[in-house]
């Protein structure tokens, strides 16, 4: 069982240490991406990093976890071979799944991981976890990664409540970025969500997302309570998503518009908006007005990166020891490096 | 005649019938970005977007439907349909049934659907079969802007469940929001007479469960819907040059199925080759053997589908989904064997 010990200057290192190594990890699928030799999606664990660090780190052998379609980020945390994740991502016969999932369907079962491209789906499948832990692995924990869209789909909730009934050693992680793809999950959620969760029985807690050393700290606590058998436990953690949605979001678009696309759009908004038949003109402008507010805040905090986890921390060990600091970092590009080497690109990309 | 993209043909056509009947609604996950010009033009009481909560929007859509309105409601994925089973297994398709016919539920599940730009077995589905396995649904694959637009006024006119798929290959912002993520270097095998063509000022609903026949021929029938409608006109093309003549039918629905377009057809021909995307067993593949052989018809047959859960690999995906040499290849050994 963990002791439960504060994070000192030192645990710091490690977690920034973790937290770098997922950033730049990241960095080389967002290349390979733009590259287009990563089809399809690709949704990141950018921004999310001090959730799942302080989090997963702490997590042991016969420990179980849940994850979204961000898995990329816990998978690395978790020790999942990076080699086998990045060919993964490109649909490689020798990935982690043999290129059959992709990055939204990644599976690791001695680290006891699975994941899902379906909305809410970590909610149930943390409850199983934790049902088959309870009976062959005493002290073990589930852990469930899901952002706060899935706070509104009747499986999340309905796990809720099972894990709440059996007393089940259950971790609910919500990184909350507000926003679920083009929805402002405020406009979409009734009522304060924190309620609403004690309101199945769960021990219900807030901590910063942004802030690894306090997401590290509230964790630790609630995973030696889970340890104990002292029931499931919901973590509201608030993260800001650096790259949108998706690679290619479509509102993160709007911070670097092309002549063409937004041509395209005003015309037809415009049409929209004056064609005769149809909504009064003022409920016409309101809604103009409320779609301009989104993409607005959306460029304004993409601009601004505010909530991106780590620059503080990396002010703050600048200051403790800069040497060390950049010795660090030059160790996890190295290893990156080492990673991308074991990668032979293959020649072309083979559509239809 | 106008000539239009898919998805615009679908827009413009929603954009007629909500301005003629005002109890039509559109529901569903991001719809005030996705119908953002329905949702400014008709209000936002009109285009209503929801949580991600597909089993509670898709169950209410339904009742919306019972109290007086036509809900157009958007699963995005028809792979997330899953979610919102129960509503459309045990109410959307019963209740008509189960109030003796007094009381109809005329909604449109509109989702995208299929698979070719790389996104794995739980975002490229088909699952018509599955779908239209349900006695009470409707469903509607169009594979052209014409059929898209005409198909969507079709659904609406209809006073029960329909079950709309727009696949994501013609579909230029859904391929380009899921595959293409505004990316120059990365390709896709769409098929233009799919994504662009001609359409007409005013929209006319096409009737459901008519087929067309896209190509004239006599050799043998192949049977399609959706995107593999185009990879059979491709296939018919190299076969010709083969001195095999293919006649190429485009189902359209499929629930209800042109039953009398398909036996006309192999009856001359004799040979029947179905392309579909959806997975071989117990679907439309065999639907369609079966209804020739009720008919009393003894034909050739066989079938080129999606055989296993479609991989996430761009190179096993193109394997695994219907292609041009999987048909010709299917289509020689039909006519020499």
């Amino acid at each position: 069982m963990a002791d439960p010990i504060k994070t000192q200057d030192h645990d710091s290192w490690h977690l920034y240490k973790q937290m770098i190594r997922c950033r730049l990890f990241e960095k080389e699928v967002m290349r390979l991406w733009h590259e287009g030799a990563i089809s399809g999606e690709m949704h990141l664990s950018m921004g999310e990093e001090a959730i799942v660090v302080g989090i997963v780190d702490q997590l042991e052998d016969g420990d179980a976890m849940a994850l979204d379609h961000r898995g990329t980020a816990p998978m690395l945390v978790r020790g999942v071979d990076p080699v086998l994740l990045l060919k993964e991502f490109m649909g490689r016969p020798d990935g982690l799944g043999g290129g059959m999932g992709g990055h939204m369907h990644l599976f690791s079962p001695e680290h006891l991981v699975a994941s899902s491209g379906i909305v809410g789906a970590s909610g149930p499948a943390a409850v199983g976890f934790a049902i088959a832990n309870r009976r062959l692995r005493p002290d073990k924990i589930s852990v469930a990664f899901f952002g706060e869209g899935a706070t509104n789909q009747g499986m999340m909730l309905e796990s809720f409540n099972l894990a709440a009934t059996w007393k089940l050693p259950v971790m609910f992680v919500c990184k909350d970025n507000g926003q679920a793809i083009l929805t402002q999950s405020a406009n979409v959620t009734g009522g304060n969500l924190m309620d609403r969760v004690r309101g199945f029985g769960l021990r219900a807690i807030e901590v910063n997302g942004s802030n690894v050393e306090e997401v590290w700290n509230a964790a630790n606590q609630e995973i030696s309570y889970l340890r104990k058998g002292e029931g499931p436990v919901f973590i509201h953690a608030a993260c800001f998503h650096m790259e949108g949605h998706l690679l290619g979001d479509q509102l993160l678009r709007f911070a670097h518009p092309s002549m063409s696309e937004t041509l395209k759009t005003t015309i037809s908004l415009v049409k929209a908006h004056t064609q005769s038949r149809g909504a009064p003109l003022r409920e016409r402008t309101a809604g103009l007005k409320e779609v301009l507010g989104i993409v607005r805040e959306t460029v304004r905090k993409h601009r601004s990166k505010e909530g991106d986890p780590i620059p503080p921390l990396r002010r703050k060990l600048l200051n403790l020891d800069a040497e060390k600091l950049h010795e660090w970092e030059s160790q996890i590009r190295n290893e990156i490096e080492a990673i991308l080497q074991q990668l032979v690109l293959p020649v072309e990309q083979v559509g239809g | 005649m106008r000539t239009l993209n898919f998805a615009e043909a679908i827009e413009d056509a929603l954009m007629q019938a909500m301005t003629n009947d005002h109890n039509i609604i559109i529901m569903g996950e991001d719809v005030h970005g996705l119908r953002l010009n329905l949702r400014i033009r008709f209000g936002r009481d009109r285009v209503l977007p929801t949580p991600i909560s597909e089993g509670a929007f898709v169950g209410a859509a339904v009742t919306a439907a019972m109290g007086g309105l036509h809900p157009v409601v958007e699963v995005m994925l028809v792979d997330f349909i899953g979610v919102a089973m129960d509503a459309v297994l045990n109410h959307a398709a019963k209740i008509e049934k189960f109030s003796g016919g007094k009381w109809k539920v005329p909604i449109v599940v509109r989702a995208t659907c299929g698979g070719g730009y790389g996104d794995g077995g739980q975002h490229e589905q088909s699952l018509w079969g599955w779908l239209a396995h349900i006695p009470g649904l409707t469903v509607l694959v169009p594979s052209t802007p014409l059929d898209a637009g005409g198909l969507m006024m079709a659904a609406l006119a209809h006073d029960g469940p329909v079950i709309y798929l727009e696949h994501k290959l013609l579909s230029e912002p859904w391929l380009d929001a899921m595959g293409g993520g505004s990316r120059k270097n990365v390709k896709f095998d769409v098929p233009p007479e799919g994504t662009r063509g001609g359409v007409p000022k005013i929209w006319e609903p096409i009737p459901i469960g008519q087929g067309v026949i896209r190509c004239d021929g006599g050799d043998l029938t192949i049977v399609s819907l959706g995107v593999s409608v185009h990879r059979a006109l491709e296939a018919a093309g190299v076969l010709e040059k083969e001195g095999i003549s293919a006649q190429v039918i485009d189902l359209r629905s499929v629930a209800p199925l042109d039953k009398q377009l398909v036996i006309g057809s192999v009856s001359k021909t004799g040979r029947m080759l179905v392309v579909d995307e959806d997975y071989r067993g117990f679907g439309l593949l065999g639907e369609l053997a079966a209804l020739v052989l009720e008919a009393g018809i003894s034909i050739k047959y066989s079938r080129v589908c999606t055989e296993d859960t479609i991989p996430f690999s761009r190179q096993l995906e193109y394997q695994t989904l219907p292609n041009v040499e999987r048909i010709v290849e299917s289509a020689v050994n039909l006519v020499n064997s």
